[in-house]
């Protein structure tokens, strides 16, 4: 039992071992599944023998359309007699990269116009809220969909820089509530009545207490802009084919779901699992943190 | 509370104001000339033909201009007419809300049904098996997006039990059994995370509520536990149920455009698909402006909810 | 077996322990209090935040929620232990038999729900009464509880009220089934001062005129005056004194009922005297000291106190009882303090400079 291991040596391992060592089994797993579908994604062309994505074996009499799983094909095969592992570790990348992509964009921008309007409040605060409201009037889907019909093109640069540029919103509210409460906390008073000047306040004080809050955020919003792009892909409207992404492979599924169901449910299981380990991992980050400022 | 309703109303048409002109920016500044989808690509060398259409269609004028116009007709109920069908947009969207319509119903009240004794129990039993049971059963539930369990159920009920149909729609007023049959599936799959949402949120709201004093002067009174959860406890938490089922609303509008397409119900997503894929955008304009007016004032409705469930905002006024 | 009933005491505590199980370790909030209460009488428990008076309290009631709380000892009420008692037969003698008075009127009523139904809905429940005859009862008992205009309270939501409306709301939800234990847990602390009084004197007045019993719990020895007939002090989740009400002001022999009395400022100091606050913390819960709880703190403490825990026993009156080894005014008292005063302790410097008080006892005057 971890439990019961003498504090004085738990403090004495490495803190990365600590950290593990007070997650439940189940937020273990997810973590490790979240580290190799990352892996996965990064090193995708070095793993040896991953099939090519786009092969389709049959139009060389190499290989059946809709194989089962089997020996040559760890997973089987689609309609089109590609290697769906392959075509699963491929369409990682897609996910992952939208996903970091919101992050990203949301953490730096989001994070910087919120805690800024939550510091200074005033005129700026509710223009920039104003505008973020509009945005946010939008139900998400309904708006992506427009703008990425209406920009034309679909690679991967647009569709990640169109998702991260709509998570800015929401996560300059988050910075903004969070930025507000910090403001008014007694080491901002006192760096003001010190004469600190206001931008060294914000970087020094502000952000960096909003940026645990945001972090913790971000693991929630990643799992659902993953099902975002999921549904996207899945309307035909994520990345242009051949490039694989989860959504797009069960979206081709559906014709031959009578005849076979493996190309449906494992690019299925991959959007679930991965979405369920950022949730579980997300929300045991939060409790981590709420039990550690109840702890203060 | 006279002056609570009027600051919400003027807010509830400013921000429509706003929405819509967002909408028209998208629509009018983005790449992909309106030209290239009222004429083919072909047609457009007769010079003279393209000039004419785009004076037919106002294209000319500054964009401000063609705003005005245009809010002054959708003021009026006219968003114009689709570029594909020639058919008035405001008359197209009114032929589909039925669907889309009692899809969402459907979905949120059977989700409310499903996720308040779900949550009531999970908070009432805080840390038995029986709790971590329904958290866990939420938290995987919400990582479930709708095209898959709408595949998975399409797959299980329509392919292999055969108790419903796979796709398509019956309409309540052709016959109520089959609209029933129709309506099913759809709605289930979006309720798949919908229960979780509210699930979840039912058992935190309740887990704070239980530990306020006036759960245990309740109990001091010798109050039953099952009186005290309904009749004491899940009030104010109802609150906060109204607040994330509207907010949701926005998700769900999301979610109806999947199923919509996955169950090729004639639906508004399934029209806005339609038309993005036709280029058509009036339409796209049209639907994307009603849809989010819809949104803003569903959560316009639920502030005013409040009124009549929180007495304290009543008199706060 | 009616005589029987009639001269048993109302409640009969033995040996109450409470301990509550968090991450870090066991809190013992309680730890081992006896007491006794006849009917009809009332009992002060006295004692600064976290002495465990409201654990105390709760633990009677079975009113600690969680699955981390365990309670052993007995609390006989009526001769039958209620510790034992099944969960339903718990909600046959709350509000019915045993009534509690909260603290914060503010959140002890349900902000959501109409007086009436609160002072109503376990009349209902106890005395099977049909709608109308609950109305009435509900307007006698806020007339009773002196609220002006009872009709129209009966109609208001909790936040239209003020904070000593709502209290008196709250004895009037506690009183409504006739109950023969009352417990008031700090029920004017959240109050304005000016209300105070009014809050414990109506308190007083039902007591005496229901004859119910009452456990008045405060951490103002100024309340307990004059209104409980006996007091007890508690420090650290036990008993440090206990007696008749009278005789402990008479005659305050544990330092800590003496500090508590030190730190209550009086009209009668001359301006700025400085008040003698209680020097330190209160003790750790999860690990208490093994010798008396209080000898951290206490300007008499020698080696024998933090090595062994008095026992709480019969001192010259047999009704006053006292768990310390040097009490107040004792010429062990009087030769520990100097010694700790010379040695430079804290909590004896703390007591010398207040020139309000001296060591023989007593305020100067």
């Amino acid at each position: 039992m971890d439990t019961a291991v003498d504090p004085a040596v738990a403090a004495r391992r490495p803190w990365i071992r600590r950290f593990v060592a007070k997650m439940p089994w189940v937020t273990r797993f997810c973590a490790s599944w979240l580290i190799v579908i990352v892996a996965a994604a990064v090193f995708a062309d070095l793993i040896p023998g991953l099939a090519d994505p786009n092969y389709q074996g049959f139009l060389f009499g190499d290989g059946a359309t809709n194989e089962g799983p089997g020996l040559s094909h760890f997973l089987g095969t689609d309609n089109n007699s590609r290697d769906i592992l392959a075509r699963i570790v491929y369409g990682a990348r897609v996910s992952l990269t939208v996903a970091l992509a919101a992050v990203f964009m949301g953490v730096v921008f989001g994070g910087f116009f919120g805690s800024l309007v939550g510091f200074v409040r005033g005129k700026t605060d509710s223009t920039v809220m104003a505008v973020v409201d509009v945005i946010l009037a939008f139900p998400g889907l309904v708006l992506l969909l427009t703008v990425v019909t209406l920009l034309g093109r679909r690679d991967l640069v647009v569709i990640a820089t169109v998702i991260g540029f709509l998570s800015i919103p929401p996560y300059t509210r988050v910075a903004r509530a969070n930025a507000l409460s910090i403001s008014r906390r007694e080491f901002v008073t006192a760096a003001r009545a010190i004469g600190t000047k206001k931008r060294t306040i914000l970087f020094r004080e502000v952000i960096p207490n909003v940026l645990p809050t945001l972090l913790a955020y971000a693991m929630v919003n990643a799992a659902v802009i993953i099902l975002l792009e999921g549904a996207l892909a899945f309307l035909g409207l994520s990345v242009e084919p051949p490039t694989s992404s989860w959504g797009t492979m069960v979206n081709a599924s559906r014709v031959d779901l009578q005849i076979n169901v493996w190309p449906a449910i494992w690019p299925s299981l991959a959007l679930v699992f991965t979405v369920y380990s950022l949730n579980n991992v997300g929300d045991w980050l939060r409790r981590l943190r709420s039990v550690r400022s109840a702890a203060l | 509370m006279g002056s609570f309703i009027a600051i919400r109303l003027v807010r509830l048409v400013a921000t429509l104001l706003a929405v819509s002109f967002l909408t028209f920016l998208l629509v009018n500044l983005l790449p992909g000339d309106a030209i290239n989808a009222l004429i083919p690509i072909e047609a457009q060398q007769d010079q003279e033909y393209v000039a004419q259409v785009r004076a037919e269609w106002g294209l000319n004028d500054p964009m401000l201009v063609r705003y005005g116009k245009w809010l002054g007709d959708a003021v009026r109920g006219d968003l114009g007419e689709s570029i594909v069908t020639s058919r008035a947009v405001s008359s197209e969207i009114a032929h589909r809300i039925p669907v889309t319509g009692e899809l969402m119903i459907v979905t949120v009240v059977f989700s409310v049904l499903m996720a308040v004794p779900l949550g009531v129990m999970s908070a009432y039993r805080e840390g038995s098996r029986l709790d971590q049971v329904i958290s866990g059963g939420a938290q995987f539930a919400l990582s479930v997006p709708g095209f898959v369990a709408g595949l998975l159920f399409i797959y299980v009920f329509a392919m292999k039990l055969g108790w419903f149909p796979a796709t398509g729609w019956t309409r309540i007023s052709n016959s109520i059994s089959g609209n029933l049959m129709t309506v099913t599936l759809p709605a289930l799959s979006l309720s798949v995370i919908e229960v979780a949402v509210y699930a979840r949120v039912v058992r935190s709201d309740l887990v704070t509520t239980l530990k306020e004093d006036y759960i245990l002067s309740a109990r001091s009174k010798g109050l039953r536990d099952g009186f005290i959860l309904f009749r004491h406890a899940l009030r104010p938490s109802s609150l906060t149920l109204i607040t994330v089922v509207g907010l949701n609303i926005g998700l769900l509008l999301g979610g109806t455009v999947v199923v919509e397409f996955l169950f090729a119900l004639p639906g508004l997503g399934k029209r806005l698909l339609d038309a993005i894929f036709q280029r058509d955008f009036m339409m796209v304009q049209g639907i994307t402006v009603f849809v989010a007016m819809v949104y803003v004032v569903v959560n316009t409705l639920v502030d005013l909810v409040y009124l009549v469930v929180d007495p304290r905002i009543r008199k706060a006024d | 077996m009616p005589d029987n009933v009639a001269n048993s005491p109302l409640l009969e505590v033995d040996d109450l322990r409470t301990t509550f199980t968090i991450p870090t370790g066991d809190v013992k909030a309680v730890r081992g209090v006896s007491f006794t209460l006849d009917r009809g009488r009332t009992l002060g428990i006295v004692g600064e935040s976290g002495s465990g008076k409201t654990v105390l309290a709760r633990s009677i009631m079975r009113l600690n929620l969680g699955t981390n709380v365990t309670t052993t000892g007995t609390a006989a009420f009526d001769g039958n232990d209620v510790l034992t008692r099944s969960p339903s037969e718990m909600r046959q003698l709350w509000g019915s038999e045993m009534a509690m008075v909260f603290q914060d009127p503010m959140t002890s009523l349900n902000p959501l729900v109409r007086v009436q139904r609160q002072v109503t809905e376990h009349l209902c429940r106890h005395l099977n009464l049909n709608r109308s005859e609950a109305r009435q009862a509900a307007v006698d008992l806020l007339r009773e509880v002196r609220i002006p205009d009872p009709d129209t309270r009966l109609r208001s939501f909790p936040h239209e009220l003020s904070g000593g409306m709502r209290q008196r709301v709250c004895i009037a939800v506690a009183l409504a089934c006739e109950p023969s234990l009352l417990f008031a847990d700090e029920p004017t602390t959240a109050l304005d001062v000016t209300v105070q009084h009014q809050i414990l004197n109506l308190l007083s007045r039902e007591q005496a005129d229901r004859e119910m019993a009452m456990v008045l719990v405060t951490h103002d020895l100024g309340v307990v005056a004059g209104r409980t007939d006996d007091t007890m002090v508690m420090y650290a989740g036990t008993v440090a004194e206990y007696a008749p009400t009278v005789s402990l002001f008479a005659d305050m022999r544990h330092p800590y009922s003496e500090a508590l009395m030190r730190s209550i400022p009086l009209t009668s100091f001359p301006s700025h005297t400085r008040l003698a606050a209680i020097t330190g913390r209160p003790p750790d819960l999860i690990d208490p000291p093994t010798g008396c709880a209080f000898s951290p703190r206490c300007p008499y403490v020698q080696d024998h106190c933090v090595n062994e825990a008095p026992p709480l026993v019969e001192i010259d009156d047999p009704a006053h009882r006292l768990a310390c080894w040097t009490p107040v005014g004792s010429p062990e008292a009087l030769t520990a303090f100097e010694k700790n005063l010379a040695a430079g302790l804290p909590q004896a410097v703390a007591v010398d400079v207040s020139t309000t008080w001296s060591p023989t006892g007593g305020v100067d005057g």
